[in-house]
């Protein structure tokens, strides 16, 4: 139990815990047969050349490795070792280089192959459009009959194979929607293409002048960029968050009943087994302890933010963290049955508690398409009426259907949002969806969470410059010893390197009480006042913060008071979003005081010691009412909460299932992430009403030209593609408004309104 | 009209060559890591990509692989 002085079974439990590391790196590979393992590790400091060199030397050196091989882009290392000794010590190899490393699971890492899926389509449409090009513009320059008709023969066969291959992805998903009596976007764009390619089709045969394949072809060339670029930005997003530290344990240390030790997987661990838990280690599964003294950090699982002092008999949930001691732990509930699958059960239930949202776009389509189809066949029955030549008539209605083919329309949306998830990307928000983007233009609450969220769940001391330095000195030196985060935030308040007394012979750490060093003949006790100071010594201050004493023999040296320490930019993000008319609370699992203390220095109301469906249930209520919800969390208790949100954030250093849930993970410490978030999504709402409108707009001035019958497959070509260029070129002004900030000297800080009014400065 | 009998075929041609080898680059895993190609350039060790998995499998292919390390 101490940790100068460790006890044989203490030595005992470190080597296994090396074993344990062993096995854990084992779990977390993959076989690859002929005896060769992967292994796939996240290294987020890897930023250059110089890295990948030196980090590839390093493990290429070690026994066992076959090769190594990092991924600059997404800040991996994939390791093949043979499998016939122990894993190589990988993560110790890169720690001592000065990287920090982490497993990665291999089966989260199989890569999503829609991007490679969406690239061949795009290279096989590349191909079809510029050749069918070609030939179409040889046709438009004027040749003669036959050549246009061997032309025309050409382009179906480059553009029918081209059609079926890249226009799989169209048809599929309105196929998929059609079935389920509803209209997507896919749908007036899969009618548009078909149309033109029988049309063309029908025209190659009858030896007619017009052909539409080049215009089919090229729509889908277009939309397929717009598709592609958003998969890759989501993909590059999801990959990000997918690389962050794992919060959660992957197996355990168990002890068997002959007295042996060995780690399994979580998926094997049974109620009644017994755990050795080691300071620093997440608890796996809910459990109850043995043996031993601890403090536990349960702020990830319920929001609490002053550890908790456990002992034996105490009851542990799955996902806390052993800050002090180690334990001896029984297992109360296998894994499927932990608090975290309670968590999940409660995701599932507000997902389906939740209303579908529809997209903009495909909202749009709805409207779209109906006008589209109907003038179309207006235009048919009235040439009809009007000549009584079926034939004609046909042909022009087909011309208006190609014509006002929503290629316009089809980019309006995903452009902005490509554009907007790689200026989100820039600022560390990864966005995983584009639909979140639209949601949270929507909102008009946001709910925080308290602790991980509001604070960095690490304490701070208050008032340091008020404690006598000698007393803040020798405190540091003492809690230089342990890894409780109170003892690290007086290592961290006291400026300047920790000089260890020399005559400090031993510090011993009691989990749950303190530590406690003697020098000489006295003893220096540093923590909790009962246990610090002798009976009949006053406590000079009580007032509702966690406080602990340094003693000399009992008597009182100094008192340290501590506060969890405030996320930066919440005051700003705050002031903003008040400003702004947003509606801001707090909803906490952690107790009154301290979240009555920071509600009212932020000046929003609070509601404290809620549980995880407490939380859940307050969203849904507000949502019922009609209120938009932005929620955002980090704690396991949260996961519920975020799901049953409009719209969800979570921090990087949330619990792994609230990152999978929230539709927006931030990766920098400051707050004004959310900021950020906000005002890009409400410009790019902007902007992609602008694209729609202008889309619209394109429609009326191309439809009565194609209902009077003037389309050519000339004019056609290029009225689409003109109307793709505006809009995409309207979609990039959302990164152009950044740089106007940058300009006019608003720093990247900047207020919803103040980006707003730059947007429209720039108009 | 005889010069489109060997033109066109060979624009054709052209364009599916340029396909074919983007195809092949994209199947061989050259865009798994575009940031760490433009680092690579710049360093004097010899490199080799990782293979896929599935192609590793062979017996033979582990032996070059050796080899080659």
């Amino acid at each position: 139990m101490t940790c100068c002085a460790p006890s044989v079974e203490f030595v005992d439990v470190a080597a296994d815990r090396r074993r344990a590391k062993n096995d854990e790196i084992l779990l977390a590979s993959h076989d690859l047969g002929e005896s060769l393992r992967q292994t796939n590790l996240s290294v987020p400091t890897i930023h250059c050349g110089g890295c990948i060199q030196k980090i590839e030397k390093v493990l290429d050196a070690l026994p066992g490795v076959e090769q190594a091989r990092v991924n600059l882009s997404t800040k991996r290392v994939t390791i093949r070792w043979r499998a016939d000794g122990t894993p190589p010590p990988l993560i110790e190899a890169l720690s001592r280089i000065g990287y920090e490393a982490h497993l990665h699971d291999a089966i989260t890492d199989s890569k999503d192959d829609t991007v490679a899926k969406l690239a061949r389509a795009l290279a096989v449409a590349g191909f079809a459009a510029s050749n069918i090009m070609l030939l179409s513009v040889s046709i438009w320059s004027g040749a003669e009959p036959e050549t246009r008709d061997l032309f025309h023969w050409i382009s179906a066969l480059i553009a029918l194979p081209a059609v079926a291959y890249c226009g799989r992805i169209f048809f599929g998903s309105a196929w998929q929607s059609l079935r389920h009596g509803q209209s997507n976007m896919d749908v007036p764009i899969s009618i548009g293409v078909l149309l033109a390619v029988g049309l063309s089709m029908y025209e190659t045969f009858s030896r007619g002048p017009h052909a539409y394949f080049d215009a089919s072809i090229t729509l889908l060339f277009f939309l397929l960029i717009g598709r592609t670029l958003d998969h890759m930005m989501r993909e590059k997003a999801r990959a990000a968050v997918k690389g962050l530290a794992r919060l959660t344990a992957r197996g355990a240390l168990i002890l068997q009943p002959d007295g042996s030790h060995n780690y399994l997987p979580l998926s094997e661990i049974k109620p009644g087994m017994t755990i050795l838990l080691t300071a620093g280690e997440r608890v796996p599964v809910d459990c109850r302890v043995l043996k031993g003294q601890s403090d536990v950090d349960c702020s990830l699982v319920s929001g609490e933010s002053i550890p908790q002092t456990i002992g034996a008999g105490s009851l542990l949930q799955a996902g806390t963290l052993n800050l002090t001691g180690p334990l001896t732990v029984t297992v109360t509930a296998a894994a499927k049955d932990s608090f975290l699958a309670e968590m999940i059960q409660m995701m599932e239930a507000a997902e389906s508690g939740r209303s579908t949202y529809r997209r903009i776009a495909d909202r749009a389509s709805r409207l779209y398409a109906p006008v589209v189809h109907i003038a179309a066949a207006a235009t048919f029955i009235g040439w009809v009426a009007a000549t009584g030549d079926v034939h004609r008539a046909l042909i022009i209605a087909i011309a208006v259907l190609i014509i006002t083919c929503p290629c316009a329309l089809g980019l309006a949306v995903p452009m902005v949002q490509v554009v907007a998830a790689r200026r989100l990307f820039e600022k560390g928000i990864m966005l995983k969806d584009g639909g979140a983007l639209e949601r949270l233009a929507e909102i008009e609450t946001v709910v925080f969470d308290k602790t991980g969220t509001l604070t960095l769940g690490a304490p701070r001391l208050v008032d340091g410059s008020a404690i006598a330095p000698d007393a803040l000195e020798l405190a540091a030196a003492i809690a230089s010893h342990s890894q409780h985060p109170y003892s690290r935030a007086l290592v961290a308040a006291h400026q300047g390197p920790v000089r260890p007394s020399p005559s400090m012979s031993t510090v011993s750490e009691y989990p749950g009480s303190g530590l406690e060093a003697r020098i000489g003949a006295t003893v220096h006790r540093l923590g909790r006042p009962e246990w610090a100071l002798a009976e009949g010594e006053a406590l000079q201050s009580v007032s509702g913060m966690p406080t602990i004493a340094l003693s000399k023999d009992g008597r009182c040296l100094a008192t340290f008071q501590f506060v969890d320490r405030l996320r930066p930019g919440v005051r700003e993000a705050f002031g903003v979003l008040a400003e702004d008319g947003f509606a801001v609370e707090i909803v906490s699992g952690d107790r009154e005081d301290p979240v009555r203390q920071l509600a009212s220095t932020l000046g929003v109301p609070h509601y404290s010691a809620m549980s995880p469906t407490d939380k859940a249930a307050h969203i849904a209520s507000m949502a019922a009412s009609g209120r938009k919800v932005l929620m955002v969390g980090d704690g396991l208790n949260d996961a519920p909460a975020l799901v049953a949100a409009h719209a969800s954030m979570a921090p990087a250093s949330a619990a792994d299932v609230g990152r999978n849930a929230a539709d927006l993970v931030f990766l920098r410490e400051s707050l004004l992430s959310v900021l950020h978030a906000v005002t890009v999504a409400r410009n790019s709402r902007r902007l992609a009403r602008e694209n729609l409108f202008i889309a619209v707009g394109y429609n009326a001035i191309a439809m009565p030209v194609a209902i009077l019958g003037y389309v050519t497959p000339l004019i056609a070509a290029v009225a689409m593609s003109l109307s793709s260029l505006i809009v995409v070129a309207n979609a990039l002004r959302l990164g152009d408004c950044r740089r106007k900030n940058q300009r006019k000297g608003i720093s990247r800080t900047s207020s919803l309104r103040s980006s707003e009014f730059a947007l429209e400065g720039g108009k | 009209m005889t010069d489109f009998f060997y033109l066109i075929p060979v624009a054709l041609a052209l364009g599916a060559v340029g396909l074919a080898a983007f195809l092949w680059s994209l199947k061989s895993g050259q865009y798994e890591d575009l940031d760490g190609a433009a680092a690579r350039i710049l360093s004097n060790e010899d490199d080799t990509p990782i293979v896929k998995v599935r192609r590793f499998k062979s017996s033979s292919e582990i032996g070059d692989e050796t080899a080659k390390n």
